[in-house]
């Protein structure tokens, strides 16, 4: 195989990771853009993933999964606007209990329900999402680049990685196109400016929370029962905060977030094939030091090339009306 | 108040007093570490070993999972704290909890497996897994079409090297051509438990042209086999035989008895031949091997079998060397 198709392959390994922490980034855009930090992005995706596998593995669909995903992770996401918009708590410590109650929780109750350990039962045939072969895509696979791109990086995916890509552009639209994306915006820049105009800060706190807990459900479905096959305690694995990172990374904008998300997932892609290969020069690198990679990176872009990011400007204050 | 405190102290006295006097009642102990007791690999062989020792003694274990580092040295001392008579710690990771338990509680029996502790109340038991990992190379190369296959390791720790050369030895004993992709999931004991990053990296050696993937990853090797299973290609299993996860997908399993290891233990130590020391476990004890049975007899052919055990054979009688990757 010829290095293009390799690197053809890797990008499409590139699409994969990357799903999970472009549904969780949008995610997280719509809490902090409307002034509630959300470090609870790990917990919301990881409840959704438990509970579409368990939902999935119950009833033999993938979709019936999905939605059990959505609905755990909208409950999610209430409560923490719950705890911060209402009540007007302290929004890293909401997220963070929301973060330690699900690791918790969920194999617990995976253990009292299924008796397997802390897992749900293998996933498979319609109780997973399936790949989609795209029309043409075998017979066009042996065209040479265009062809194989298109069978091996554009089809065969499943639908929840065509969800997230189409997610960007409609989250974009959304933010900036939209009255309600325009009224996100203006609570988490200025919300004495949107409470003068008459409009509840709270309630456009809690509808933009309830888009997260939305988005977090998929990409959790996506984590157990679409890439993996079955929920294993914490098997989010950090892609909760690597999301919230690319969001900062990304400067609260949806187009630079969805790089961020792809920069992320093709070192870690690429990190899989370099492990143990033999280079010019350098020789083999320790595994330790390929896997420090995407963080290294990080640091170097965050400091040398990415510039100041100007975070919304009412972020992390509950609202409180004058007197 | 202090009178008070006094009683308490003689009631706590009391109670230990008739904690011990129970002793003499046979209670085995197992610890599972991180993955969990259902990990259908290491930890689930040592739960069935401890089930099938149930079974035909009718007395009941006690048993606690790990889930957190810290947990370890607690668990294995509240275990000899409630007077269990023997108490197996499953893998090289709780080597510094069962030191420091063994070394509280002198009167307990030990029992770690995967891992040397050198003390007189620990009985050390360690397989030869480079062995039955060079028969498993070889079943892969010469099941192999591209001449291409995969290694994914959990944890990079030497243990898992060592599973990892052994299986290179074979492959290249079998097919000396053959190319062998190796990959590690982390460098955390996290490793252990991330399907999806096993699967990805699963995918990254089929991409590259490998078409068979042995496992040594504990809970990751489940996103192995199924990316293997959803790739069309080959996957090898390892600790129990875990070939009825995917029939016809899984080529074999490269099975360490740790089931039979823990059964021998609390035996032994039931029967007073317990003994303390270290016992090494190798083809020819029957300690490890590879799994032959109805799930994979459509894939592994008779062919490749009767050049496996060719091997074995020469394997136990010397004429062939597995290097150690721990004394290399």
């Amino acid at each position: 195989m010829d290095s293009i198709q390799l690197f053809i392959l890797l990008l499409d390994a590139t699409f994969r990771v990357a799903t999970p922490l472009i549904l969780a980034a949008m995610a997280g855009m719509f809490s902090e853009r409307s002034g509630v930090v959300d470090i609870g992005l790990e917990g919301k995706m990881l409840g959704a993933a438990f509970a579409a596998a368990a939902a999935a593995s119950v009833s033999g669909s993938a979709w019936v999964g999905l939605g059990a995903g959505i609905l755990t992770s909208l409950a999610l996401s209430s409560l923490h606007a719950y705890a911060c918009v209402t009540h007007k708590g302290n929004q890293v410590v909401s997220g963070m209990a929301i973060n330690i109650m699900v690791a918790g929780l969920t194999p617990t109750l995976a253990i009292a329900w299924f008796h397997k350990g802390g897992q749900t039962p293998a996933l498979s045939g319609d109780s997973r999402f399936q790949p989609i072969t795209l029309p043409f895509a075998d017979a066009l696979r042996d065209t040479p680049i265009i062809g194989f791109t298109y069978a091996e990086l554009i089809s065969g995916h499943n639908i929840l990685v065509y969800i997230a890509v189409i997610s960007v552009p409609i989250v974009a639209y959304v933010m900036y196109r939209t009255r309600f994306g325009l009224r996100v915006r203006a609570v988490g820049e200025n919300p004495h400016a949107v409470d003068t105009a008459g409009i509840s800060v709270d309630l456009m706190r809690y509808k933009a929370l309830a888009v997260t807990g939305l988005l977090c459900g998929i990409a959790g479905t996506y984590i157990s029962s679409a890439h993996g096959a079955g929920f294993i305690r914490d098997m989010t694995a950090g892609k909760g905060y690597l999301a919230l990172a690319a969001l900062i990374f990304g400067k609260w904008k949806p187009v630079p977030t969805l790089f961020a998300c792809l920069l992320f997932a093709f070192t870690d892609a690429l990190q899989a094939r370099l492990q143990g290969v033999d280079l010019p020069i350098v020789g083999v690198i320790p595994v330790q030091f390929i896997q420090a990679l995407p963080y290294i990176l990080t640091v170097l872009l965050l400091a040398g090339f990415v510039g100041k990011a100007h975070p919304p400007k009412a972020i992390g204050i509950p609202y409180i009306k004058e007197r | 108040m202090i009178k008070q405190f006094k009683i308490a102290v003689l009631a706590a006295a009391a109670v230990a007093v008739s904690g011990v006097a129970t002793a003499d009642e046979f209670i085995p102990a197992i610890v599972f570490d991180m993955g969990g007791k259902f990990d259908k690999s290491f930890n689930e062989a040592a739960y069935n070993g401890a089930e099938e020792f149930k079974k035909s003694s009718g007395i009941d274990y006690l048993e606690f999972e790990v889930t957190q580092v810290s947990q370890r040295e607690q668990a294995l001392k509240r275990m000899a704290k409630k007077g269990a008579s023997v108490i197996v710690a499953m893998g090289f990771a709780q080597a510094s909890a069962v030191e420091k338990a063994a070394k509280a509680y002198p009167n307990t029996k030990f029992t770690i497996i995967d891992m040397v502790v050198d003390l007189p109340n620990v009985q050390s038991i360690v397989f030869k897994e480079q062995e039955g990992s060079f028969l498993v190379g070889m079943a892969a190369a010469l099941s192999s079409k591209t001449g291409k296959v995969g290694f994914v390791g959990g944890m990079d720790i030497p243990l898992i090297r060592k599973f990892a050369l052994g299986y290179v030895e074979g492959a290249k004993y079998a097919n000396p051509k053959a190319e062998v992709f190796q990959n590690m999931t982390g460098t955390t004991p996290a490793a252990w438990n991330d399907p999806t990053k096993g699967g990805e990296l699963a995918r990254s050696q089929f991409d590259r042209g490998a078409d068979v993937v042995y496992a040594a990853a504990g809970g990751t090797g489940i996103g192995v086999y199924q990316a293997a299973k959803d790739a069309g290609k080959l996957a090898i299993g390892v600790d129990s035989n875990q070939n009825y996860l995917h029939p016809g997908v899984m080529l074999t399993s490269m099975t360490k008895r740790v089931d039979v290891a823990v059964r021998e233990t609390f035996a032994t130590a039931k029967a007073g031949t317990w003994k303390a020391g270290i016992r090494v476990l190798g083809l020819k004890e029957g300690g490890v091997g590879y799994a032959v049975d109805q799930y994979n007899s459509s894939v592994l052919t008779k062919e490749v079998i009767a050049k496996l055990e060719a091997a074995r054979a020469d394997i136990i009688s010397g004429k062939i060397a597995v290097t150690d990757y721990m004394s290399k």
